[in-house]
């Protein structure tokens, strides 16, 4: 399945896992932050519209 | 439609409300042709391409590499253009989209300084140089460590937000000092510009260019980063605009009593 990287494997290898690994990371924490802050301004929201 | 009428259609944009309606509608478009960009490209340039006579399989390196230094760049070229508005207009989503993408262009400066050392250890016989734009790209990265931290650091959001805005005018050298260095000071390990020169393009000099074996699946490579890009921006500059409006709305509970 992957190709015939030759002596190179290590290098190619480590660099795409490296790169997909942040950038996985970036996104993956960036959605949760802001699913987390989301849900807590509706939550505060929605105490302050029921305290008038 | 006039200049003067686009322009105020643009500045519609600084309403954090208008913002984060349109961010939300346009944001899955961006999510997916970003996601399909990145697949295609990185399956094609993996798979698909043979290996380089001189670099051999390094040369699959390049996917990534390259699309992570040009987003390095412009990512702080993007925070230049909002902190500039910040200063001039005191529109507070510019400010807070500039800190929204400054974790975006840690990673990208990250992707391609680590890609950079992998790739340059078999080539060239080390991992780093001081080579000037190795070194330029290194204090970018420094930069948007320090903007990070400053940012953190003050507790006022409109305080942090002129320091920023100023470290960025500063920062800018970097950001261009990497992108041009070989120009400037003609040494060092790192070649000049292989990919996006125009005189390559059009055929008015005879250097090296990358061939387009691997010129196509770069180009979507390079595309699907700029899309991921804006995706980010706009979903954390959202999430800003939210952790700001929580902050307002605690402050008025707390006068409230």
């Amino acid at each position: 399945m992957i190709p015939d990287l030759g002596k190179y494997a290590d290098a190619v290898l480590w660099s795409y896992a490296a790169s997909l690994g942040l950038l996985i990371a970036l996104v993956v924490l960036s959605v949760m932050r802001g699913r987390k802050v989301r849900a807590e301004m509706e939550k505060l929201e929605h105490r302050m519209s029921r305290n008038g | 439609m006039s200049i003067a009428a686009k322009a105020n259609t643009l500045w519609e944009y600084a309403n954090p409300r208008k913002f984060l309606a349109t961010s939300e509608r346009v944001l899955p478009f961006f999510w997916m042709t970003s996601f399909v960009c990145l697949v295609v490209g990185l399956t094609w340039g993996f798979f698909f391409t043979p290996d380089d006579y001189k670099q051999g399989s390094t040369v699959k390196i390049i996917y990534l590499h390259v699309p992570a230094a040009l987003m390095a760049i412009n990512c702080w070229l993007m925070m230049l253009a909002t902190s500039l508005v910040w200063l001039v207009r005191r529109h507070h989503v510019s400010a807070l989209a500039a800190r929204a993408a400054a974790p975006i262009g840690i990673v990208m400066t990250l992707i391609a300084l680590v890609t950079g050392a992998i790739w340059g250890q078999p080539m060239w016989g080390t991992w780093w140089a001081w080579d000037p734009r190795l070194t330029a790209f290194l204090i970018l990265f420094l930069f948007y460590l320090g903007y990070v931290a400053l940012w953190e650091a003050i507790e006022d959001s409109d305080t942090a937000a002129d320091l920023t805005s100023v470290l960025c005018l500063v920062g800018s050298v970097f950001a261009l000092l990497s992108r041009y260095a070989v120009n400037f000071w003609n040494q060092g390990l790192h070649q000049g510009a292989s990919v996006m020169r125009a005189a390559a393009i059009t055929g008015a000099d005879t250097e090296e260019k990358v061939s387009n074996i691997y010129f196509y699946p770069l180009l979507l490579c390079i595309i699907g980063f700029v899309l991921l890009f804006i995706a980010l921006v706009l979903y954390r500059t959202g999430t800003e605009i939210r952790a700001r409006r929580i902050k307002a709305l605690l402050a008025r509970e707390r006068l409230n009593g």
